[in-house]
């Protein structure tokens, strides 16, 4: 049942990858050039690191029920605070930790809104979506904010292993997530809190220390997108670093199968689901289709996917199908 | 049931106390703020916001959300723009036909919220992406109004006193806030929307048309945000496709701060049209003193939004009790 919801995504994916291979001349041609694998394929994992770290911290929140709308912003913050730091004279590594740290510190203001005042996600998450770009463009002082350090630049230019670093960053993230969630008890602490707060406190649960570790996650996830973003471009840019990156990240978790209802997750749907948001926008500037089209087919393949997972269309559609297998077994 | 009444007027009360507290602080900082003419400028000036705001109060109230009001306006501003200046249209069948487009918008919106079951959260989003997309597509660029008859309307103002001229905008921004409480108290469409926010469980039992008044408050909504296009082109003479970005925000933000309830079934219209005149005064506030950077007015809204969520909790925590 909870993989049920994945397959859409994998098999969308498959399907696109499987029309470009048949339409786009030279999508999945890889080339080596000094070391460095060079391709449509590589760029798609490569751009979708943002969004697929912030999926990862995202998928924790949505899976205790709840929602994170300021992971954007927390980007801009991230960017504008290593961004200063390296200005100040600060080394690559504390830049990286204070940006971090800058999104801990949102995380967990966001957690205590929800665990400790009872305010809803949605609510507690906007406060610092509103504020959240007003404080970075206070940090960069109003002006993109560019900076040129060997360490840092490593995470938006770098390679490892033939690819971009990027995907390193990613991969650690997600086994880091995976190891906390999936082999301690976690996981099923945050799925507890998604499927009822109430029964979970009075069977003990400590109910708002597992969402502050959630909220802290995600904000955590969302600076180290919001350092990627900034390394790559050698700036910090307070006005577009992270702008509509909450619902890019939102949308990949809900169409990698993990409910906006909370109660159940999958780390490895949502990287999926990023994977395949970033491979239509690939693909539509790999076939030469205008740019603001990615919007319109962003939204039709969200529609569709949704509709897909509906349980109203579950019910109709995909209940007779599993009845008659089931009588068939019988 | 009376305590009921009193706790949930509460927010309102204090969202009128705040904007009074601050426009009286901006009159004693500022010269020539307590003017008739800066407050006529208030209301021109957020029009636009205080129109998506008045569609998105409907939608709050019955406890939705609706995301794609921005993508809406920037929509609708540029069609409008390409059907006068490009197609050769009267601005005023242009006008009907937006509003009749954005109206549709939103209740296909609604629709399919409610056929499959889905968080309005989640359709709205793709109604953002859409929209914005949609618009993109129309027109990269900002289109210029130059059309004679529309431009003469614009440009006709209409004397108040010696020192303060009204244009249009102001006057289609009032009618609709006047037209939305009307509709909010005295309709049953009104009534619905309060039941199905206070408790959807009890308005399906009472026999509420639950269906229609959902799609309907999405459609209200629609028809809000198409309303707002056409005023942004009124405002700035030109239909812009990335004008609205992060709109519907400011608009949820002026919700909250206007003393409605996110959880939906308390709050009100009125209540939103202070909430975006408190906007105003911020902003303006901010063009007043020149030296202090416009994002301050981001955290100001940011600060106001947190303490009014909190006091909301605070007297949800006793009703509940």
């Amino acid at each position: 049942m909870k993989n049920q919801n994945v397959i859409w995504a994998l098999i969308a994916l498959v399907l696109l990858l499987a029309l470009n291979a048949a339409f786009t001349p030279g999508f999945f041609h890889l080339e080596m050039r000094d070391g460095h694998l060079y391709g449509s394929l590589v760029d798609i994992l490569d751009r979708a690191a943002p969004v697929t770290l912030m999926a990862l911290g995202m998928t924790l929140v949505i899976a205790t029920g709840g929602i994170d709308l300021s992971v954007g912003s927390l980007m801009a913050i991230s960017g504008a605070t290593a961004a200063l730091a390296l200005s100040m004279g600060y080394s690559g590594p504390v830049a990286l930790l204070l940006a971090l740290l800058s999104g801990l510190v949102a995380g967990l203001i966001n957690g205590s809104l929800v665990a400790f005042l009872g305010i809803q996600p949605i609510v507690a998450t906007l406060i610092l979506m509103v504020s959240g770009r007003g404080v970075a463009q206070l940090i960069t002082n109003g002006q993109p904010l560019t900076f040129n350090n060997k360490f840092i630049d490593v995470f938006g230019n770098g390679f490892f292993l033939t690819l971009p670093f990027s995907v390193t960053v990613v991969m650690i993230a997600l086994i880091i997530i995976a190891a906390l969630t999936r082999r301690t008890a976690l996981g099923l602490y945050l799925e507890s809190v998604g499927n009822g707060p109430l029964a979970s406190r009075l069977s003990g649960l400590p109910v708002p220390g597992v969402l502050l570790f959630a909220y802290a996650t995600s904000g955590v996830c969302a600076a180290l997108a919001g350092v990627v973003a900034a390394a790559d471009i050698k700036a910090a840019d307070s006005n577009t670093a992270g702008l509509y990156a909450e619902l890019d990240a939102i949308l990949a978790v809900v169409i990698g199968g993990t409910a906006l209802t909370g109660g159940r997750f999958t780390l490895i749907g949502s990287v999926i689901g990023a994977l395949l948001m970033q491979a239509m926008t690939t693909t539509i500037l790999a076939r030469g289709i205008q740019m603001q089209w990615t919007q319109v087919v962003k939204a039709s393949v969200i529609l569709i996917v949704c509709i897909l997972q509906s349980p109203a269309v579950r019910e109709k559609i995909l209940a007779p199908m599993t009845r008659r297998r089931r009588r068939a077994q019988q | 049931m009376n305590f009921g009444l009193t706790a949930s007027s509460i927010p309102r009360f204090a969202t009128v106390l705040v904007c009074l507290a601050l426009y009286l602080a901006a009159a004693l900082h500022f010269e020539n703020f307590a003017t008739l003419q800066v407050f006529v400028n208030f209301l021109a000036d957020n029009a636009v916001l205080g129109i998506v705001s008045v569609g998105m109060t409907f939608v709050i109230l019955s406890g939705g959300i609706d995301l794609s009001v921005g993508s809406v306006v920037a929509l609708v501003s540029v069609s409008m723009a390409v059907l006068i200046e490009h197609k050769g249209w009267h601005p005023l069948p242009a006008g009907l036909a937006v509003l009749a487009a954005g109206t549709l918008f939103g209740t296909l919106t609604g629709l399919i919220i409610h056929v499959f079951n889905l968080p309005p959260f989640l359709v709205t989003l793709a109604g953002l992406f859409m929209g914005r997309g949609l618009a993109l597509v129309i027109s990269l660029e900002s289109i210029q109004m130059t059309h004679p008859w529309y431009t003469s309307l614009l440009t006709t103002n209409i004397n108040l006193n010696a020192e303060t001229t009204m244009g249009l905008v102001p006057v289609i921004y009032v009618i609709i806030v006047i037209l939305a409480i009307l509709v909010a108290r005295y309709t049953a469409f009104g009534r619905n929307i309060y039941a199905l926010g206070g408790n959807e469980d009890a308005a399906v039992l009472m026999g509420i048309p639950v269906g229609k008044t959902r799609v309907g408050v999405y459609a209200v909504s629609g028809f809000c945000s198409a309303l707002a296009g056409i005023v942004y082109t009124m405002y700035s003479f030109s239909g812009n496709a990335s004008t609205g970005v992060a709109m519907e925000l400011d608009a949820i933000a002026a919700v909250v701060i206007g003393g409605t309830l996110l959880t939906g079934g308390i709050g009100g219209i009125f209540g939103t049209f202070i909430g975006v005149l408190i906007f105003g005064i911020i902003q303006t506030s901010m063009a007043f003193q020149g030296t202090l950077n416009s994002w301050w007015t981001k955290i100001g809204i940011a600060g106001l939004l947190l303490l009014f969520i909190i006091m909301q909790r605070l007297i949800e925590g006793r009703r509940n009790r």
